[in-house]
């Protein structure tokens, strides 16, 4: 195993997108608790405390790994795939296979391994600031108070609900490097194709997570 | 010594290399000349194991590499330097780092004694001092002397170079072709140079081998090579009409 290279490839993928991740999921959190709280205070009849619940069962399930997955398939997906297509014409990885490198393992297997780790944590972190963001809204808007949403959060906590946020956040993570490796590593022709198995990375590990999220949604719950 | 035979290699149908033969001698720079299409570099990727010949053998010193499996294979290729068209050097590593990689990878040498191969290997192709460079900042011929460093840095017994002399000015690509020719004389290594720089095969090519339509056409010394008067060889060395009209003038 090639550690270094895997603590390099974790470092990139998961602190370089941790900004990104951490804009969207506060802001994806608030906006559901807004919205809910918009359809609440239409119906009348719900308490508002329910919101926290709301917002943490949507982060936990689904918002939070399906959202931050998509966005990461574009992030680190095309970023690995553009990466061993450049490197394949470039002829970087002939250098590595004549040299005696096993390329498979060392140019894959790290991407794979980072990914593995590297997704689930920064869907846990997305779900936290999800969550957070709920919160904020209530402070800001007066909507609801802090302790209404915290109670919320708190209501009638499920652990099965980690469970599958982290089947799926591991899944996810499987996906996007799977495709975009396999996208990038095997790119033929020059600087157009390399834009095009990009592309094409990107948009099939969306595909095939949108499709992997239904079924581990249809099969576990 | 590399002795290739009866090498075949077809892609999608339509065969680039249709039955080569030939030897490639240690402690010479043995040249493969020919135009573009003539089926250089297939060649030359089958000989380090990029491409698998359809059929026909690879000998390194009697070694058979099309029969060896990928364990036995990475004996022989820990004996390759390469040097690329495009140099190939790693983007993401500096010099120093380029250069070390394959010490990295496949030695246990102490930090020291690796710094010591890096430095050796960096003076000898006279680029000392640029260890913390990134191939980004260095010019075409600069990297081509890394790509040097890095390809003899394990001590190969062969070295393989892919258009040494391409997107070089004419001075540089002799700066590099003399390099090249000090290197494989001082290292006694089996050098093979694929190019269709006809200065670099007046200026090193102790062998020469020239391809066309997938065939070897022509094998000899590049003593020899001026002696002939007609045919396809012809055509490829005096390709410009300026050339021929220089060459019978001198004649007569």
């Amino acid at each position: 195993m090639y550690w270094k290279e895997t603590f390099r490839q974790c470092k990139d993928i998961g602190l370089g997108s941790l900004s990104i991740i951490a804009i969207i999921s506060t802001f994806v959190g608030a906006v559901t608790a807004v919205q809910f709280a918009y359809q609440l205070r239409t119906i009348n009849l719900v308490p508002m405390w329910w919101i926290g619940s709301i917002v943490r069962k949507s982060m936990i399930l689904e918002l939070a790994p399906t959202i931050s997955a998509l966005l990461l398939a574009g992030k680190v997906g095309s970023n690995i795939a553009s990466e061993l297509g450049s490197m394949r014409i470039s002829e970087q990885i002939d250098a590595y296979e004549i040299m005696g490198v096993n390329t498979p393992a060392y140019l894959i297997g790290p991407k794979i391994l980072a990914c593995v780790v590297m997704v689930p944590m920064l869907i846990v972190i997305a779900v936290f600031l999800g969550i957070m963001g709920g919160w904020g809204v209530g402070v800001l808007s007066g909507i609801y108070t802090p302790a209404e949403y915290m109670r919320g959060v708190r209501d009638n906590f499920q652990q099965y609900d980690i469970f599958i946020m982290l089947v799926k956040a591991v899944l996810f993570g499987f996906i996007i490097a799977a495709v975009s490796c396999f996208k990038g590593f095997n790119v033929t022709g020059g600087a157009i194709e390399i834009g095009k198995s990009s592309t094409q990375a990107v948009v099939l590990s969306s595909i095939v997570i949108i499709i992997v999220n239904f079924l581990v949604a249809f099969l576990l719950l | 010594m590399i002795e290739i035979k009866d090498i075949k290699k077809s892609f999608g149908g339509h065969e680039v290399l249709k039955g080569i033969s030939a030897t490639f001698e240690s402690g010479k720079c043995n040249l493969i000349i020919g135009k573009s299409g003539s089926g250089k570099t297939v060649t030359l990727k089958c000989m380090v194991g990029l491409f698998e010949p359809d059929s026909g053998s690879i000998l390194y010193d009697g070694r058979n590499i099309t029969e060896m499996d990928f364990k036995q294979r990475k004996t022989i290729r820990r004996e390759i330097g390469m040097l690329f068209q495009g140099t190939a050097l790693f983007d993401s590593l500096n010099v120093q780092e380029n250069i070390s990689f394959p010490l990295d990878m496949f030695t246990n040498m102490t930090p020291e004694e690796k710094m010591d191969r890096v430095n050796f290997s960096l003076k000898r192709v006279n680029m000392e001092n640029t260890n913390k460079k990134f191939p980004g900042e260095l010019s075409g011929g600069m990297k081509k002397r890394v790509g040097i460093a890095r390809a003899i840095v394990m001590n190969p017994k062969y070295l393989f170079c892919d258009e040494p002399n391409s997107g070089l000015d004419p001075k540089t690509s002799m700066v590099i072709d003399e390099l090249i020719q000090e290197i494989t004389h001082e290292f006694k290594m089996t050098t093979v140079i694929n190019t269709h720089d006809m200065n670099s095969v007046m200026g090193i090519g102790d062998k020469v081998v020239f391809l066309h339509n997938g065939l070897k056409y022509w094998e000899g010394t590049n003593k020899e090579i001026l002696q002939i008067t007609d045919g396809e060889l012809f055509d490829f060395i005096f390709a410009s009409d300026f050339l021929k009209d220089l060459r019978m003038r001198a004649k007569y």
